[in-house]
């Protein structure tokens, strides 16, 4: 296999698992303040507790792997989307701070404080996802040197906005729904109101940002003329998608959390379809950011392919001991936030 | 608006790094606390040992949190401030930092969550097992961040490959001289036993507080004495690291051997080694300076004759700043130098078992606590200036390699951002951690049940019938 496409699909994988993961703890971040109660509030934090942390991992070991197999990529994304992404750094010490701190004092504008901060920075967070999403979709302007040419006001254009909002309706529902599956008694009856607005509101956003997506970024179907296989994948995730509120119905939230990360999973894969060869795609006349122009050299490829071979089936092997331990409901104890 | 770019991208850099490192090292040498301590648990079941473990976790957790908020910091500022420098060094430097992800962050993450809120839902021997792999995994991180960090000061095992239209780039041409490049191991020890003695002393200081507030006295006598002997060993072996590292910087990176010393000019015989002094760059002399004679010499080459090359043998374009780097790795030795000399006497006195009568020392151990930051992060700013003007030494001038994309209003609205934040954090940090200092650990008899089981149910039922039992077993005793 093509080294170049190799680290293309890993990244993807990353990604892929990023989005699952901390989508679920950054859509509880987005409820947590609408829960009433402070020891529904502590379940809420708890549910994700000890998981949030390693999720965030997988971001850190994207951003360490775009940086080694796509240097050229990762200088240009983060060096032109200089306050996105500098928002997004606070907002994720935002979360992270917020979960520590606020158990660790009883006061009631204390915990307030930080229950709007978890919110803030967990909404900022997926806004900022789903706006650099948008913009190497759509294209930005780069000169010769690959460099970023525009300005934040190009980067805040309407079908990244639309994207930003579509990442914050996708986590809004998948972390409902791991709520749902955390959760017990009154708590959760509550949540299954959510989770059927959540979605319904996912919904909406789906079509608009599909429709935005075949209006504003023509090149983004392209690869499905030249594999026609791929329209599987978008079959799989309509039903996937229709899967959801099957699942929900029937009483089977873990089916529906099955069904929802299925259904990020197929996102992140067209959005991969959109992007590919590319990796940023270029908006002016200088050649887009691809996985060949962009990437380290043959060799460190394939040195990184060999760590990455050695070191996945640890990462799997933590992550599965991990969610096995805290499997089960939320309960409040000696050692919760 | 007309600022440098490059110095402020330096001073953000310097911010965000220097307050990131106030916490990955208390997290390395705490953690090796934390395995000595549920260690000696699963050895003697001894429970004053387990609540020695169950204290540390508390005080670990929140600590690893503000490091992991800073750290993901780290991991982008590469790319948002240094994206000229990420695109020379992507092929070489990427890549231990890719490795880290895989091999230190996912370990530390995943096993946090079983030693932090695992107690009562995993076995004693998981649970062990857990605080292992986490101290394991800050290793880990620490050796492939160091490696990363040594290529920029002793690059190797790389070549410069030219595109064709004016890019130059590193890339790897030998993975292990990447890895064993003529600095990485020596920094490696040096930075974990700096870590390792930044641990002990955070951990004497607690216990020596509640000794001399006469609480908890039964479990803050293990604390200290475990630092003591922890810290003593570190702090002599700190030594030694430092001596040979001076001697490979003396072939590797002359120039910057030269500015630490503030050793301006080589002359004929031996070189003077300065204890104390104020270099003047400008005069190119040592003010105040109080020196031993031929010392440099000696430690450099074993001999009282052969001269030290001094900043005159280096080029005047790549002569680094000689002030910062001197006083830092001044202040950095003399605080080492305390460090060997107060663990050796409260070790003389832990054995001779006078050290709980001597309320002074205890005092001096409570409240040396902030001398470990001030040197870990002082040796970090000697090394990190001292390679200046390089940021990948002889390869990549630091001017070289800020974001074309980035304007300095942009960088200079960050740094106020970062400094608003970092300061709120690290105020936060210090009284979070204050009260959970000023709480205490719990009482040994009050830990609930000794058979943890991975059924909660199960655990939280026997709870009250086991810890009604343990206290009947205590008063026996």
């Amino acid at each position: 296999m093509d080294l170049h496409l190799l680290w293309f699909v890993i990244l993807g994988v990353l990604l892929t698992g990023y989005a699952i993961l901390d989508g679920f703890d950054l859509g509880v971040g987005l409820l947590h303040p609408f829960v009433k109660g402070d020891h529904e509030r502590r379940l809420t934090i708890n549910s994700i507790g000890p998981l949030w942390d390693g999720n965030e991992v997988w971001l850190v070991t994207f951003g360490g792997a775009l940086f080694a197999a796509f240097p050229e990529a990762y200088a240009t994304l983060l060096s032109g989307m200089y306050f996105p992404v500098i928002a997004l750094l606070f907002s994720l010490i935002g979360r992270a701070i917020s979960i520590e701190f606020r158990s660790k004092r009883p006061s009631k504008a204390w915990r307030t404080y930080w229950d709007l901060s978890f919110f803030l920075s967990s909404l900022t967070a997926l806004l900022v996802f789903g706006v650099a999403a948008g913009n190497v979709m759509q294209g930005i302007s780069l000169d010769a040197d690959h460099e970023f040419t525009g300005t934040l006001a190009d980067l805040l254009n309407p079908y990244a906005l639309i994207v930003g909002l579509f990442a914050v309706s996708v986590a809004a529902m998948h972390g409902s729904i791991f709520l749902y599956l955390k959760t017990e008694g009154a708590l959760q009856a509550t949540i299954h109101g959510w989770m059927w607005r959540t979605f319904f509101g996912f919904l909406a956003m789906y079509a608009v940002t599909t429709a935005a997506t075949l209006i504003w970024v023509d090149h983004a179907t392209d690869n499905f003329a030249r594999w026609p296989a791929a329209w599987v994948v978008v079959l799989l995730n309509v039903l996937a998608i229709a899967n959801i509120p099957r699942a929900i119905h029937q009483g089977r939230p873990g089916y529906a959390f099955v069904s929802s990360s299925c259904t990020i999973a197929a996102l992140v894969f067209l959005f991969g379809m959109a992007l590919f060869p590319n990796l940023v795609h270029s908006s002016s006349e200088h050649a887009s950011l691809t996985i060949h122009n962009a990437a380290s050299s043959e060799s460190t490829l394939g040195l990184m392919a060999i760590i990455a071979a050695i070191g996945i089936p640890f990462v799997a092997s933590y992550t599965a001991i991990v969610y096995w331990v805290f499997r089960g409901k939320v309960k409040l104890g000696k050692f919760s936030y | 608006m007309d600022l440098d770019i490059v110095l402020l991208s330096r001073l953000q850099f310097a911010l965000t790094i220097m307050v990131h490192y106030l916490f990955p090292p208390l997290s390395i040498g705490l953690g090796a606390q934390m395995v000595i301590a549920e260690g000696m648990f699963l050895r003697t079941d001894d429970r004053r040992w387990e609540a020695i473990a169950r204290f540390w976790t508390k005080l670990f957790a929140v600590n690893f949190a503000v490091g992991v908020a800073t750290g993901i910091v780290m991991e982008f500022e590469f790319g948002t401030n240094w994206a000229t420098y990420s695109r020379f060094v992507g092929d070489v430097f990427g890549s231990a930092l890719a490795s880290e992800g895989i091999f230190a962050f996912f370990l530390e993450s995943g096993f946090l969550a079983i030693l932090v809120f695992g107690w009562d839902r995993v076995g004693p021997k998981m649970h062990f097992f857990s605080t292992t792999m986490v101290f394991t995994g800050s290793v880990f991180s620490s050796v492939w961040i160091v490696i990363a960090n040594s290529w920029m000061h002793t690059p190797a095992g790389y070549h410069l490959v030219d595109d064709g239209e004016g890019h130059v780039r590193a890339e790897i041409t030998d993975f292990w001289a990447m890895i064993f490049n003529p600095s990485s191991m020596h920094r490696l020890g040096h930075v974990l036993l700096g870590a390792f003695i930044l641990g002990a002393f955070f951990t004497m200081s607690i216990g020596a507080y509640y000794l001399l507030k006469k609480r908890h006295e039964d479990i803050a006598k293990r604390m200290v004495a475990v630092g003591l002997i922890f810290g003593a060993l570190s702090s002599v072996g700190i030594l030694v690291s430092g001596h040979s590292q001076a001697r490979a910087m003396a072939r590797n990176q002359p120039a910057k051997l030269a500015a630490m010393e503030g050793h301006f000019h080589t002359g004929e015989g031996p070189t003077d080694l300065y204890l104390l002094g104020w270099p003047d760059r400008e005069a190119e002399i040592v003010h105040f300076g109080i020196a031993m004679p031929g010392m440099l010499s000696f430690l450099v080459y074993d001999d009282f004759e052969t001269p030290v090359p001094g900043l005159d043998q280096i080029d005047d374009e790549d002569e680094p700043p000689v002030l910062i780097p001197f006083v830092t790795y001044h202040v950095m030795v003399a605080c080492g130098m305390y460090f060997i000399g107060l663990t050796l006497l409260g070790c003389f006195m832990l054995f001779r078992r006078t050290l709980w009568d001597t309320p002074w020392l205890l005092k001096l151990l409570m409240i040396s606590v902030p001398l470990p930051y001030l040197a870990n992060q002082a040796g970090w700013v000697a090394t990190e200036v001292g390679r200046q003007p390089w940021v990948v030494y002889g390869e990549l001038r630091t001017a070289d390699a800020v974001s074309v994309a980035v304007g300095s209003d942009q960088v200079a609205g960050s740094i106020i951002l970062f400094g608003i934040i970092y300061i709120a954090l690290v105020v936060l940090w210090l009284v979070v951690m204050n009260e959970k200092i000023k709480h205490g650990p719990e009482d040994p008899a009050t830990l609930g049940p000794k058979t943890r089981g991975s059924v909660v149910e199960a655990a939280t039922r026997l709870s009250l019938h086991d810890a009604h039992r343990m206290t009947h077993a205590e008063e026996e005793e």
